[in-house]
Formats: C-alpha cells, sequence, structure tokens
C-alpha cells in the first residue's frame, strides 16, 4: 500500500494548496489527490494533461411521475429534509436521496433516479500523476466524492508502482475533511498565527486525534503575530506534536500561483528553502 | 434583511466581512454557521450561552422484537445499517436520520432516539449593538447541515441577519446560503480566488439569489478578479486593501473597523448598495 499524507487546516486559506503543489515537485515518485472537491484549485498550478475522466455519480434524487400523483402531500409531511415543497415540488440540491418519499407514496409516483453529481479526473503533470474532481454545482455528497478520488488515487498508485500519496484536503471538520484523512499514515496542518488559525488548529488536531492519526504542524506566516506563533509552538510542544516548518510572510506564493507555478519552480531563496527543509523533515521523521 | 456571506475558497475574509459588516450596522442577529471551525466570537468575545443540543433522530433496533429480515438494511441507502450473523449492525455517524429504517420494518421493532451531534449557543446578553448565535459540531461528526439548519430556525426576520456561511460550495454552504435576500461573495484577486469565485456565482445563479462581490487583499495579486466581475456585470461591493495593519488586527482578534472607525462609512456604503440591489430601501 502506498503511504498516504494529507494536508488540511481546518481554516480555509492558511497555504494547503500552495504547499501541497511545492511538495509535488519535491517528491520523488508521488501521486497527488485533489480532495478540496468543491473549491479544487492545485490543477491550477500542475496544469493536468487529462488522461481519462469518469462520472461521479452521488446519491439519487427523488422525482415525482405527475401522472401517478394524487397530490395526498404525504411525502411532503414525510420528507425530514424540506426537499418537497407544499406544491409537491422537490428541490434537488436539498433532496438528500433516503429515498422514504418514495417508500410513503401511495400511489407509487415517486421514484430515485440515478443522478450525475460531478466528474473525476485521471492526470499526467510535470511532477507526476493527479487524480481531481469537479463536484457538479449545487450538488452534496462531496465526502462521498472525497473517497471516490481517495480510491482511485490509490489504485492508479499501484498500477503506476508509487509509493506516496499527497492529498489536497478540504479545510473545515466535517464530512469530507474526515473522509480525507481516515485510513492515512499522516496528516500536516498548515496554520497561521491568528486567533481563528489557533482555534481552528486545536479543534483539527483533535479529529486527527480522534480516528487515530497522526498529525505534525506547520505554521504559515509566522512572522505576523510572533506571540501568536509561540503559543501554537507551545500547545504543539504539549500535544506532543512536531511543528516540521514555518514559512514567513512573502508574496512567493501569490506571484508563483499567477504563473502557474509551483514555489520551488518559482524562487530558489530562503522562502522555498524553508519548504523544502519541511519536506525533507516530513520524509525523514514521520512518514519514513 | 438576511444577508449571506460566502465563498469558494476558504480564508478569504468572510468571518472579517461578516463582523465589520455587523459592528457597522445597529441591531443586528450575526449567525456563524461556519459550525465546523467557528471564529467570530473569538473577534467578539461574547459570554456565550447553550441554548439546545441538535440532535439527528436514530433507530434503536428491539432485538427481541427483530426478525433479521433485512428490510431496513435494504431500505437505509446512507449504509449505516448491516447485516451480522445474529444482529443488524448500526453505524450512528453514516446515519442521516431520515426514519426509512422504522419506516419499513413490519414488526415494529425500530423506535428512533435523538442523537447529539452538536450545539447551538448564543450571546448570554443582548445589551451590544450585534447578538450573536453560533453552531458547534461535535469533533468526529461529519454533518454539518443539520446544525446550520437548527441555528437558522432562530433567525429574527425584523432584524439585519447576517450569515457567516462556511467555506466550499457543498452541503454545508448551500444550507447556510438557501433562503437569504442577498449573498456577499468574498474573494481575493489570485488564480485560486478567481476560480472558486467563479464557481460560487455558479451555485448562486442556480440558487436564484442575488450577490455581489467584496475583493479581499486588494492589490496582493493581479486584475483578474476585477475583470472577471466587470466582464460579467457582478457588482464590486467593497475592496480591502492588503494592508499589514489588518491582518496584524485580524490575528490578534479584532475586527480592523473598531480601530480603523473610517471603514464603516465603507461597510454602511456596501450594507446601501445592497438595501438598493435588493430594492429593500
Amino acid at each position: 500500500m502506498p503511504k498516504l499524507i494529507t494536508v488540511i487546516s481546518g481554516k480555509g486559506g492558511t497555504g494547503k494548496t500552495t504547499l501541497t503543489a511545492a511538495f509535488a515537485s519535491l517528491a520523488n515518485n508521488a501521486l497527488i489527490g485533489d480532495c478540496d472537491v468543491d473549491a479544487a484549485d492545485i490543477h491550477l498550478i500542475l496544469k493536468p494533461e487529462l488522461t481519462s475522466k469518469q462520472d461521479f455519480y452521488g446519491m439519487e434524487v427523488a422525482s415525482i411521475n405527475r401522472d401517478n400523483c394524487s397530490a395526498c402531500g404525504l411525502c411532503a409531511e414525510r420528507c425530514r429534509f424540506g426537499a418537497i415543497s407544499k406544491e409537491l415540488v422537490i428541490t434537488a440540491h436539498i433532496c438528500e436521496g433516503c429515498g422514504v418519499c418514495s417508500l410513503v407514496c401511495p400511489e407509487n409516483a415517486i421514484t430515485m433516479k440515478e443522478h450525475k453529481a460531478g466528474e473525476i479526473f485521471r492526470s499526467v503533470t510535470r511532477f507526476g500523476p493527479l487524480v481531481h474532481a469537479k463536484l457538479g454545482i449545487g450538488e452534496e455528497t462531496s465526502g462521498k466524492l472525497v473517497s471516490m478520488v481517495r480510491k482511485i488515487s490509490s489504485e492508479m498508485a499501484v498500477e503506476n508502482g508509487i509509493d506516496l500519496i499527497i492529498v489536497d484536503g478540504p479545510p473545515g471538520t466535517g464530512c469530507s475533511v474526515i473522509a480525507s484523512i481516515t485510513g492515512g499514515d499522516l496528516v500536516l496542518i498548515v496554520t497561521e498565527p491568528s486567533v481563528a488559525g489557533i482555534h481552528d488548529l486545536k479543534r483539527v488536531f483533535e479529529v486527527t486525534a480522534h480516528f487515530g492519526i497522526k498529525a505534525v504542524v506547520c505554521i504559515n506566516k509566522y512572522n505576523i503575530n510572533e506571540e501568536k506563533t509561540a503559543d501554537i509552538e507551545k500547545f504543539c510542544q504539549i500535544k506532543g506534536i512536531d511543528v516540521v516548518g514555518k514559512l514567513p510572510l512573502s508574496d512567493i506564493p501569490v506571484k508563483a500561483m499567477i504563473k502557474g507555478q509551483t514555489v520551488i519552480e518559482y524562487d530558489d531563496g530562503t522562502f522555498s528553502g524553508a519548504v523544502r527543509d519541511m519536506w525533507d523533515k516530513i520524509m525523514a521523521g514521520s512518514c519514513g | 434583511m438576511k444577508i449571506a456571506v460566502a465563498s469558494g475558497k476558504g480564508g478569504t475574509g468572510k468571518t472579517t466581512v461578516s463582523l465589520n459588516l455587523a459592528l457597522s450596522l445597529e441591531n443586528v442577529q450575526l449567525l456563524d454557521c461556519d459550525v465546523e471551525e467557528p471564529n467570530c466570537n473569538l473577534f467578539l468575545d461574547h459570554e456565550l450561552e447553550k441554548v439546545r443540543d441538535v440532535q439527528v433522530q436514530v433507530p434503536v433496533i428491539s432485538k427481541e422484537r427483530c426478525d433479521l429480515c433485512m428490510k431496513c438494511v435494504d431500505a437505509c441507502r446512507f449504509n449505516a445499517l448491516a447485516k451480522l450473523l445474529k444482529s443488524v449492525m448500526f453505524f450512528p455517524k453514516l446515519c442521516h436520520g431520515c426514519g426509512a429504517c422504522s419506516l419499513v420494518c413490519p414488526l415494529g421493532a425500530i423506535h428512533e432516539e435523538g442523537r447529539s451531534i452538536g450545539i447551538i449557543e448564543r450571546s448570554a446578553s443582548s445589551s451590544s449593538g450585534t447578538e450573536l448565535y453560533q453552531g458547534l459540531l461535535s469533533i468526529g461528526e461529519p454533518m454539518a447541515s443539520p446544525i446550520i439548519h437548527a441555528l437558522k430556525t432562530y433567525i429574527d426576520d425584523t432584524r439585519t441577519v447576517i450569515i457567516d456561511s462556511p467555506p466550499g460550495l457543498a452541503c454545508p454552504a448551500i444550507s447556510a446560503i438557501t433562503g437569504t435576500d442577498y449573498c456577499v461573495l468574498v474573494t481575493e484577486p489570485t488564480p485560486f480566488g478567481l476560480h472558486d469565485l467563479s464557481l460560487a456565482v455558479e451555485l448562486l445563479k442556480e440558487l436564484h439569489i442575488p450577490y455581489g462581490v467584496v475583493i479581499n487583499r486588494y492589490g496582493i495579486g493581479d486584475e483578474r478578479v476585477d475583470r472577471y466581475c466587470s466582464e460579467n456585470n457582478i457588482p464590486v461591493l467593497m475592496k480591502i486593501p492588503n494592508e499589514l495593519k489588518i491582518a496584524e488586527l485580524y490575528s490578534q482578534g479584532i475586527p480592523f473597523v473598531l480601530k480603523m472607525p473610517q471603514w464603516k462609512a465603507n461597510f454602511l456604503d456596501m450594507f446601501s448598495q445592497i438595501q438598493k440591489l435588493t430594492g429593500r430601501c
């Protein structure tokens, strides 16, 4: 089985994708999986060449056949998600696909229909293979799509003799995060020294601990508030979490992004040096 | 009027815009719907009181009555029930609480009980101008949407309601945005910001909710977000410059209008633009 590292953050916008892309250009033989399926961005830097794509089917969605419907309203009454209006119109993006309406309908007028909820892409990039996905607009099954990206990433890694999968994860602590990290070998939590960054780090660390996955931390923009950086380091020390890297506030990530490059490609100075050191530490210590 | 503050990309400044807008107006109800990582009260520091638990109705199967017919296992579309040799196994975190299992059980062997997945809290005193409601999803729980739905039942329509939405465009964000009168999309002028903004715009078109854009960290990247908004006739409601002072205040947990009061006028102006755009002035 290939090793799996997932980059998450709790708080959004701390630099997950920038770092995952940088790791892609530093790793020798890795596959990249983009599990931030509702705001997938890493393809903007890795510029994949598509090799194949497949449709992703989410939960089925209820559909009322008007010819058979007697307008009794039982479906609307029994739907616990409020997906069926008084006028008996189903709102697809609210329907969770539980099928209760079709079970209670006395006229058998409701069927559950297969429903394309997104697409999954297999690609090659200048750094190796990439699996990414696009959740359809207004679709609800991001956890399930994340699991599919994970599954295809593993299959593709095995087929290609790749021993490491690096996953760009979503923000938050809920279903897509859980689907991105469970069964993995290591989680890198990217945080920033702000009250929100620390708060969100603590919560998402608890999630990793809850599922028994080893976590390490990177403090991005550490010099924006050195006091808060010290607080993060103290928290990590108490919890026994390695702080594998501290990156300064810099305009390099945005400049590199505008050029469609990783920070490693764009810069050969101290910033990319710090990212390189962090990667070496991750490889040497936690995921060796 | 209910205003959602949202973004596709995380970390663009939703909480910053929600808070500073709320603090620039009178008599506001602020709902922190980012229940996976609620941050508003880190800046407001209100004393909070618990309003209630949020529960999902989950099945309890009576072993005495169950004859292992497996109708419940077949009916559950979330794989929350599985057949074992001598019993039905239940996986609580996969259960959406739809009630299909108890509905199909021919022996009445399934009843439902509430399972708590998080809580709702609110400001203990509403003496200050902003009343905060926030939801908190328990650690390890996957489903944010039931908390957001519960939180939104506390909306007081007689006031201005600001909804700080979760990042992304999937279920939690849709739950937060649905039913609002206007959506402020916060973005940053970078390729990632633009890409995720364009996806958020598609979602709002789908939801038929009017929207405008706030460009945060203006000056950090390039002109593509400006161009995208003007080409698509999307109103740019405000630009917040990429200033170190704003970032420092944010890091300390201070809403910047409190230290840079000249910005209140800009947020008030944004609010009156929204009133005009929604025909509510």
